[in-house]
């Protein structure tokens, strides 16, 4: 049981990243990795979000699609509950840590159209996992966005001061560099002996 | 058909379901929210460019709000922002002077004490050895920090130095947090006489770094009938609330660093 959840976790943050190797949430990736702090603040907005999606779209496949047979209105259904989730967190944000709700702005309702929060809850199913597998799933597919997007906020940061060529600069330069650590963690693909 | 009907049914329970659940959330979460926000944030131009001293527009229109700030801080939205703002608020605004950046540099002629082929930027320059490439070490090193720091376009640089169009400048001073020499100032916009050089070396040091370098010879402040020149650490400064324009000083500065962008006047 406990190896089981170790493997999952595993895959999630490293092995199957979201962004790096399932190409998953590249929007969110790309927007908000400028700068160090919101990327960090989105990292776990989103983390937060796929822990409850996976948790709330698991209850309702289970309990209420696959009893009445609707399993193909998944989409649909988990769209509904992703959009309702992140509505929900961001009036829970306004009232409780204002701070947190203004540094992150515009990206907060963005969540609602980032793919990593449904592919998260699509995979669940795919999978078979039971709840806490799905839970668990959620929980460190989102603290891998986190890793991805705050390395390669951290990397961009860099490039800001570089000398870089002029036909690069920009978004040119940090779709290459994301390539280049997408190459890194692919890297990680040997750990699939488990 | 039954299938038909049970999608549609429980699709809008949930749909009903999660917007019961969010309506209850806006009742409880309810941010109270000043109804004078809005109209407030309109009057203002929505640049953020932080002029102010609020981090944005909405932040400054909020402080008004709460009493924390005046009507008078907008250098960017100007006068015609402060009497809209006070139509809202109901309050007379206060009298406002437009100021605009200048930039303390004329040193186009300038001489340069090394070749700098580092990255394009005034600060990355500033920290290379010797304090950057100009024989000046007040000097304007054109590499537009300022520039891409105004959000109105009202910055370029000509001959290696950064020049402010008046009309385009807002005074917001974005420029001149961006400025790692810092010789941005915030002059009245009516002024028309200017010193153009920022520089407090000694007179000889000056001279031999730049042609066009104030070098404290003290002759402008001799020429001034109204005491509004002084010099200090070698370097003439125009005090606004004396100087008439007169143009005196103009005349008399050896080194032609005072400028006198005042409409010529034509004899009859």
């Amino acid at each position: 049981m406990l190896t089981n959840l170790f493997t999952i976790s595993l895959g999630a943050i490293l092995v199957e990243n979201f962004i790096f190797s399932q190409f998953l949430g590249i929007c969110p990736f790309m927007g908000v990795s400028k700068k160090m702090d919101t990327a960090l603040g989105m990292g776990f907005a989103v983390t937060f979000v796929m822990a409850l999606a996976s948790a709330v779209t698991w209850l309702i496949y289970t309990y209420v699609l696959v009893p009445l047979s609707l399993t193909y209105m998944q989409i649909i259904a988990f769209i509904l509950v992703i959009a309702s989730l992140v509505q929900f967190i961001e009036m829970f944000l306004q009232k409780t840590i204002p701070s947190l709700y203004q540094a992150l702005g515009i990206y907060l309702p963005l969540i609602t159209t980032n793919c990593a929060v449904l592919g998260v809850a699509q995979l669940n199913i795919q999978n078979g996992y039971n709840f806490l597998e799905s839970l668990v799933y959620g929980v460190t597919g989102g603290i891998g966005f986190l890793i991805a997007i705050v390395l390669f906020a951290s990397v961009r940061e860099r490039i800001e001061g570089c000398d870089c060529p002029k036909a690069f600069e920009g978004f040119p330069i940090a779709l290459l560099s994301a390539g280049l650590l997408s190459l890194a963690f692919m890297g990680f693909q040997g750990l699939k002996i488990f | 058909m039954t299938n038909v009907i049970y999608a549609i049914l429980v699709l809008g329970i949930m749909g009903g379901f999660f917007g019961l659940v969010l309506a209850i959330a806006s009742k409880i979460f309810y941010v109270p929210q000043d109804e004078r926000l809005e109209p407030l944030c309109n009057c203002l131009p929505g640049a953020n460019c932080g002029g102010c001293g609020f981090t944005g527009c909405t932040a400054y229109a909020q402080a008004i709000i709460d009493g924390k700030a005046d009507l008078t801080k907008c250098a960017a939205g100007g006068p015609a922002a402060a009497a809209a703002m006070a139509s809202i608020m109901g309050v007379e605004a206060g009298e406002m002077v437009r100021e605009v950046a200048f930039i303390r540099c004329s040193g186009t002629s300038a001489k340069m004490k090394a070749n700098y082929d580092g990255i394009h930027d005034c600060l990355a320059a500033t920290k290379a050895a010797g304090n950057g490439p100009l024989a000046c070490s007040f000097g304007c090193l054109g590499f537009g920090n300022c520039v891409s720091a105004c959000q109105f376009g009202a910055l370029t640089i000509v001959d290696g130095i950064a020049k402010v169009d008046r009309e385009l400048c807002t005074g917001c001073m974005a420029c001149a947090s961006a400025c790692p020499r810092s010789i941005i100032d915030k002059i009245p916009y009516a002024s028309t006489v200017m010193v153009e050089c920022a520089s407090k070396d000694k007179g000889p040091v000056t001279m031999k770094a730049c042609q066009s370098g104030c070098i404290g010879c003290m002759l402008c402040v001799k020429a001034c009938q109204h005491e509004a020149i002084s010099v200090t650490n070698f370097l003439a400064t125009v005090d606004y609330a004396k100087c008439t324009g007169c143009g005196d000083c103009v005349a008399k500065c050896p080194k032609h660093v005072i400028l006198d962008i005042a409409p010529k006047k034509v004899e009859a």
